[in-house]
């Protein structure tokens, strides 16, 4: 269904007007890294819960176990897995079409990289032998939010015909920016909690 | 009918999570256009203005929520 998604959404891409795509889909990607990366900051300095995948997996293993296991199909299992791969899917399915945007044939390349990434992940759950707890997740998330907000900065530019100096050199410089900033920001966060707690 | 809606609910939360944040980070991307539509259209300070405003959206809600939490 996800490959059918992208197969039917992504071609259809290149038929518009190449700064409006970018422009839609830019911040589209704008707005989901800058959030992603807002979240790995405030959870990076302590403001907000990391979020426990051991706990979670624990929650969801018990409820599961308590419907029981059926014999042959079982409509619970089937219902599980596929509502939980089409919600992440669709993460993966606008990430795979916004950046197969950028021309024909990238949608191939983009989808590629996604099937890639899929079998790296198999992989890792095969040899963790356990839910991803043991992966960093907020350091994850916090260089995808870097890569897609850069990604998303220079996209939403280039579709409001904005000049970037370099042209697309400018991406890395916008990541490393975005990065810097990050950074900075992490250890004022913690600072400025602390010193509000310490006030009280 | 109930997955469309938990599809459609994670799709707004993929881009929206703090309301006012999203609202700044479009207001400055409509701010841009309009301007470089007018008269600034491929100077060469537009795109390191463009990433300015996005910065500073994003220190000033990231500052913001942690002196709340600091409270």
């Amino acid at each position: 269904m996800l490959a059918a998604i992208v197969a039917a959404v992504g071609p259809a891409l290149t038929r518009i007007p190449l700064h409006l795509v970018q422009l839609v889909i830019g911040t589209m990607i704008l707005l989901f890294g800058l959030r992603w990366l807002r979240k790995a900051i405030l959870r990076a300095a302590g403001l907000i819960a990391l979020h426990d995948e051991a706990a979670a997996f624990a929650k969801e293993a018990a409820e599961l176990r308590g419907a029981g296991v059926a014999r042959g199909w079982d409509k619970l299992a089937f219902a599980a897995a596929f509502h939980i791969t089409i919600l992440e899917g669709t993460e993966v399915v606008f990430i795979v079409i916004a950046l197969g945007a950028g021309g024909s044939g990238l949608v191939l390349t983009a989808s590629l990289g996604a099937v890639a990434a899929l079998l790296a992940i198999v992989a890792l759950g095969f040899a963790l032998h356990r839910p991803l707890a043991r992966v960093p997740e907020n350091t994850l998330k916090f260089v995808v939010g870097v890569l897609l907000s850069a990604f998303g900065t220079f996209w939403v530019g280039e579709g409001a015909g904005v000049a970037w100096p370099g042209d697309d050199l400018a991406i890395p410089v916008l990541m490393a920016a975005y990065l810097a900033i990050a950074l900075c920001l992490v250890p004022i966060c913690r600072g400025s909690a602390l010193a509000g707690a310490g006030e009280e | 009918m109930g997955w469309l809606k938990s599809i459609a609910r994670e799709i707004y939360g993929l881009f929206v999570d703090d309301g006012s944040f999203a609202v700044a980070i479009l207001a400055w991307l409509v701010v841009c256009i309009v301007a470089l539509s007018r008269e600034a259209a491929g100077a060469w300070w537009s795109g390191p203005a463009l990433f300015a405003g996005f910065a500073v959206i994003l220190i000033e809600s990231v500052l913001r929520f942690a002196r709340q939490r600091g409270k």
